[in-house]
């Protein structure tokens, strides 16, 4: 009896807070008909915010893809002083504010600022420009790959790498056949989730990106913008269509899980 | 020849290897035997590359690789665990080493399969290796490392991680397999029977020292240290220094150099028996046949002349 109160407390809570909200978004999405949702999605506006968001991920995901690898294999193949330090470093975005570390990217890359004044003094705007909002989002996005390879670099443990050194490979032939292999679910897992943050993220973004219509808008600030100025086919169209990447993503994610471990 | 010469390793505050000096002749089959945390494996790494001593130098064949990388070495190394390649087949995983040194599809392909039938792995080249068992999979890994025809090969407790049965095979198969092969080969093992039974020359280590090296006979029959002795087979001791229960005679009757002994515990296994007894309150084991016990016809309360069948086997320093 208690278990069927529990699982109807859970799937209320869940149905005012996730189902409600986005079954109404598909409802007033489509209650004109499929006609102006797709006029809606393809208007210049819209298509230059997905545009502009992709420019945005998919940088920030390939950094993020380097640097985490890079940083994984310190913390779990080296130890060295300030190792701790590193990694409570590697967590600090997911602690602060978005809009915090926005802010903060602004007094360090803005035009008045000595970073951002010498870029600006060679013609490259960082804040109010595409630099900036890559930095930031590969900020809030930071430890996502990172954690998802960590424990399985350290479940592998080294062996097979010094196994491949015995047998003549160097030290990037071993992490290309060896190591990437071994860590290439854990790897496509953190990808899929830095991917799926990235596309969604809204307040770091918001703040460095000044988001100017048909210029540094990605599509969660046409969303917000589009809403704001009661143009909502729009709003609905576009948030439509960032729950439709989020539950593709969600799948991805599913198919990518379970494979861990197994061979 | 593998020559260490002077080789000192610590890890922290720990020495793992002290002034350790020792010669390994080409192509023999060498065990590294002693207890764990004694060095045996630090050194059969520090030979590999895998670690590097903190003084010290290694040469292999003549030239010194103290410094050299593992991957310039030319040894083959076996992990006590396999370090199997888990997403490549059977086949990828021994041709890895050709594959590296980029020699021809149709070269790597007749050697992998030359070396998959000599550890009897033919059927399994395409599978992958989480469907082998441990001893398979230990197999698939020697000739990985025999592939490319190391100068010498090493291997870390090779058998450890196998059940009994499997590890009495493997072992026995390493022998032939050495006899066939005949690369240098030094193996790191804990357990003395496996060293004696496999190896043509034994290096006892212990608290990051050498102890003593020599043949499994020399070893067995003059030990250089108690420690030695009792290392490699049963000991008992008798009027202070350290026997062999099979070198004790019993007698029924007193004779020369014997000494008097209560019985108080005989126990029959199989062919050997074994005879507990206390010479002057001190606890004492002898190993007779089946035999010489019948013959004596021992029980628990009667008195036996004990003495020490010469030539003794006793350390000789």
């Amino acid at each position: 009896m208690a278990k069927v109160s529990l699982r109807v407390v859970a799937l209320t809570y869940l149905l005012f807070l996730l189902v409600l909200p986005v079954a109404v978004i598909c409802w007033r999405t489509f209650a004109n008909g499929f006609g102006p949702f797709w006029d809606a999605l393809t208007a210049p506006s819209a298509v230059h915010a997905f545009q502009v968001t992709l420019q945005v991920a998919i940088p920030a995901v390939i950094a993020n893809t380097i640097f985490g690898v890079g940083v994984a294999i310190l913390l779990v193949r080296h130890r060295f002083v300030g190792r701790k330090v590193l990694s409570a470093l590697i967590d600090l975005p997911l602690a602060v504010s978005p809009v915090v570390v926005g802010l903060a990217l602004i007094l360090v890359y803005g035009r008045f600022a000595p970073i951002g004044g010498w870029f600006a003094d060679r013609g490259i705007d960082i804040i109010f420009a595409i630099p900036g909002m890559i930095l930031a989002t590969i900020f809030v996005s930071l430890p996502l790959v990172v954690r998802a390879i960590a424990p399985v670099l350290e479940e592998i443990g080294i062996e097979q790498e010094q196994a491949a050194w015995t047998l003549g490979a160097t030290s990037w032939q071993a992490f290309r056949r060896v190591t990437i292999p071994a860590i290439r679910w854990a790897l496509a897992y953190g990808m899929v989730l830095a991917l799926a943050r990235c596309l969604g993220e809204y307040g770091a973004v918001a703040v460095v990106s000044g988001n100017l219509v048909d210029q540094t808008q990605t599509l969660t600030l046409f969303v917000q913008e589009r809403f704001g100025n009661f143009d909502a086919q729009s709003a609905y169209a576009a948030s439509f269509a960032l729950a439709v990447i989020a539950v593709a993503t969600l799948l991805l994610i599913q198919l990518l899980r379970p494979k861990e471990g197994t061979r | 020849m593998i020559r260490a010469s002077h080789v000192c390793k610590n890890f922290g505050d720990f020495a793992a290897l002290t002034d350790v000096s020792v010669d390994i002749p080409t192509g023999s089959l060498t065990a590294l035997l002693g207890p764990s945390g004694g060095g045996k494996s630090t050194l059969l790494r520090i030979i590999a590359g895998l670690e590097t001593p903190d003084s010290g130098t290694i040469e292999i064949a003549g030239a010194d690789s103290t410094r050299m990388s593992p991957q310039n070495r030319n040894v083959g190394f076996v992990f006590q665990h396999y370090a199997a390649f888990k997403h490549m087949t059977v086949a990828s995983n021994v041709g890895f080493g050709l594959k590296i040194r980029k020699r021809s599809k149709t070269e790597i392909t007749k050697r992998v399969n030359e070396l998959l039938e000599l550890v009897h792995l033919e059927q399994f080249a395409q599978r992958y290796p989480a469907q082998l068992s441990g001893g398979q999979r230990q197999r698939m890994a020697l000739a990985r490392a025999l592939a490319v025809e190391p100068q010498v090969l090493l291997l870390d407790e090779p058998f450890g991680a196998l059940d009994a049965q499997v590890r009495k095979e493997l072992r026995a198969w390493l022998r032939r397999l050495h006899d066939d092969v005949h690369v240098t080969t030094v193996f790191v093992t804990h357990d003395q029977e496996e060293a004696m039974e496999v190896a043509d020359s034994i290096v006892v280590m212990a608290d990051g020292k050498i102890q003593q090296v020599g043949t499994p006979d020399e070893l067995y029959e003059r030990p250089a240290s108690d420690f030695v002795m009792s290392f490699l087979g049963p000991v008992t001791t008798l009027g202070g220094r350290l026997v062999r229960p099979h070198d004790l005679v019993l007698s029924a009757e007193p004779v020369d150099g014997a000494v008097a002994a209560v019985v108080e515990r005989v126990v029959r296994l199989g062919f050997e028996v074994r005879v507990d007894a206390t010479v002057g309150g001190q606890p004492i084991w002898a190993q007779v046949t089946r035999y010489r016990s019948q013959l004596l016809d021992l029980r628990p309360g009667d008195t036996v002349f004990v003495r020490v069948l010469e030539p003794a086997a006793s350390p000789v320093g």
